[in-house]
């Protein structure tokens, strides 16, 4: 059943609406578990579109097993998604620094507040999130230090390629994991791909991930595929390679391989001039997890991630 | 006057962003402030060149005092400012979400990083900030309750209010936060406008940091009292939120004494242009803040009062 939770009205004919589909076709829900799926926070990533979709198609096709509540909240930020926008597009804010909103602030705040209330009540939250347009990223769930103990094993089912611990602002404060966390709603943040694109590969590998954490719920009585195991990391485990110049970032790996201590990644160039300014070699043996495809680099900007220290 | 370059920011496509500081008198730093963190805040640009107009002339009269400096950075963001984007580079970053900053992060961070160690070790810290909403404020200075702030020396500027703000977790990575970290005494200025330039109020600004730097004994210089600050806390503020959308009809502005009832603004349907909502006054007070744009979203900010206090 779909409902609009939020639904405030724009200047000219039109409502800005947030809407959840709930799946569930017991008659009594009083007792039943329930999994929530979040996506579209950020306009510009759009794996998690596909992650939805797949996920109702498929109970879809088999609603007799289904023995639970599934909620799937696909655009949290429509008119971003719309614009293909990251922010807000009204005002330019971050909605997931907004987190947990407030009833009586303002319009973007109190849609957040409604997002939030709408959510408290179910037993897990998965906070679909792509990489931004400048980096592409393996399957993996981020996991605050704060709370991993408790989502760890949850993380663990996701069948993602790593489980990153303490990672990113998108486990910050003010986020909708961290605030849903704060009030009892076991909540994780799971990254994939690129923006503004859909890898539907790495999109049905968590898909999986999330029937087999809807299995492990008692949520889901079909067939589920083996979770393969993630490399779980902290940050210390993590090496950043930045640009050290500005120029054209050309990559001469590839994303999501094994690469060796001194290993060509990628070059920064000029294109005036034909000149490398930059060689960028692997420092230490590892995963390239992180890669960038966005050419146009200025000194700092983030070219690959290593995962080191695994097997 | 001396100006000293506090970062560069290099790019393959436009010539090197600068961030000059106008350095005057010499010795122990004591007041240093900030103008346009945002592309789009140019009557705080403008603010600071007229500091640095006038403080030039004080200077050049030998009243500077002996022992102290002071700094003004008018402008951080000059390439957001001439391109007409609020935030800053390709990933339209906030500079004013990016600190405490990271030298080794991407460019904002880096930005946001030489630039606090540059001004961190200022006795006092001066920032003409904008708020995340468009409208138009009564002028005051903003502080956070971080447990540093000092609501007696903020009243020294000798502008009409005092607000004190309990900061958000979206507040910690704001400079003036990070300021008082560093244990500089940190004080925002706002003032009316940002994209616009109002001469009446721009005055007034440079008024009261010239004030404030006399009484802090930095400057000789004549200067009018000023207000003595009313000191009131954000969330004794009364805000009044748009019942609909539309056409906004602003009847009352920034500074207005309005009383219980009184009509003051109207929300117009802007296809037929007939009263959708009549917004009165929900008790006697100051008008604070005050929406100006055209258009409004249903649950917007229309206005913040200042509960009970008459002019």
């Amino acid at each position: 059943m779909i409902k609009t939770i939020a639904s405030l009205e724009l200047p000219v004919g039109e409502h800005l609406a947030i809407r959840r589909n709930r799946i569930c076709y017991q008659k009594e829900t009083g007792a039943l578990g329930r999994i929530a799926l979040v996506s579209g926070t950020h306009g510009d990533e759009l794996e998690g579109q596909y992650i939805c979709y797949e996920v109702a198609r498929r109970i879809g096709e088999h609603p007799e097993c289904l023995t639970g509540i599934v909620d799937i909240y696909p655009a949290l930020n429509p008119l971003g998604i719309d614009l293909a926008n990251r922010t807000l597009p009204t005002t330019g804010m971050d909605m997931n620094r907004m987190f947990p909103g407030s009833k009586d602030g303002n319009a973007m705040e109190q849609i957040a507040a409604a997002v939030v209330d709408d959510l408290v009540g179910a037993d897990l939250c998965i906070d679909i999130h792509a990489s931004d347009i400048f980096v592409q990223e393996i399957p993996q769930v981020r996991l605050s230090e704060e709370f991993a103990q408790r989502m760890l094993p949850f993380a663990k089912l996701m069948n993602v390629d790593m489980i990153w611990m303490n990672a990113t602002a998108t486990v910050h404060e003010a986020t909708l994991a961290h605030s849903l966390n704060l009030l009892g709603v076991p909540t994780m943040v799971v990254e994939l791909g690129q923006g503004n694109s859909i890898n539907m590969v790495y999109g049905n590998q968590v898909v999986d991930g999330i029937f087999n954490v809807m299995h492990e719920m008692g949520l889901w009585t079909g067939e589920t595929v083996p979770t393969q195991l993630p490399a779980i990391s902290s940050d210390g485990k993590v090496e950043f390679i930045r640009s050290e110049t500005e120029g054209i970032f050309l990559a001469r790996s590839q994303h999501n391989h094994f690469v060796c201590v001194g290993e060509l990644i990628g070059e920064v160039v000029d294109p005036m001039t034909g000149e490398v300014r930059s060689r960028i070699t692997a420092g230490k043996d590892g995963l390239l997890f992180t890669l960038r495809n966005y050419p146009v680099v200025y000194e700092g900007d983030l070219l690959a991630r290593i995962l080191t220290d695994i097997d | 006057m001396h100006i000293q370059e506090i970062y560069t920011v290099h790019s393959v496509y436009r010539e090197d962003m600068k961030i000059r500081g106008y350095l005057f008198g010499h010795g122990e730093k004591s007041a240093c402030i900030v103008g346009s963190l945002r592309g789009n805040e140019i009557q705080q640009m403008y603010i600071c060149s007229q500091l640095i107009r006038a403080l030039k002339e004080l200077e050049a009269n030998g009243c500077i005092s002996a022992g102290k400096q002071i700094q003004v950075i008018p402008v951080v963001n000059s390439y957001g400012i001439n391109v007409g984007r609020h935030f800053f580079g390709v990933d339209n970053g906030d500079l004013n979400r990016a600190f405490p900053g990271n030298a080794y992060g991407e460019q904002g961070r880096r930005i946001a990083h030489a630039l606090l160690e540059n001004v961190g070790n200022y006795i006092y810290g001066i920032q003409f900030a904008s708020f995340y909403m468009d409208g138009e404020f009564v002028p005051h200075v903003r502080m956070m309750e971080t447990g540093y702030q000092n609501t007696s020396l903020a009243n020294l500027f000798g502008l009409p209010y005092v607000v004190v703000h309990k900061p958000a977790p979206i507040d910690t990575s704001t400079l003036n936060y990070n300021w008082q970290d560093e244990m500089t005494a940190a004080f925002s200025l706002y003032t009316n406008r940002n994209q616009e330039i109002d001469e009446q109020s721009a005055r007034q600004a440079v008024a009261a940091v010239l004030r404030f730097l006399k009484r802090m004994g930095i400057i000789r210089y004549e200067s009018h009292s000023g207000y003595i600050s009313h000191v009131l806390y954000e969330q004794d503020l009364s805000d009044v939120h748009a019942g609909a959308a539309g056409i906004f009809r602003g009847l009352v502005k920034a500074g207005d004494d309005v009383r219980y009832g009184r009509v003051m603004a109207e929300i117009l349907d802007p296809q037929e242009g007939t009263v959708r909502e009549t917004i009165l006054a929900p008790t006697d007070g100051i008008v604070f803040f005050a929406h100006t744009r055209a258009l409004i979203h249903q649950g917007d900010t229309v206005y913040r009062l200042v509960h009970r206090l008459h002019e």
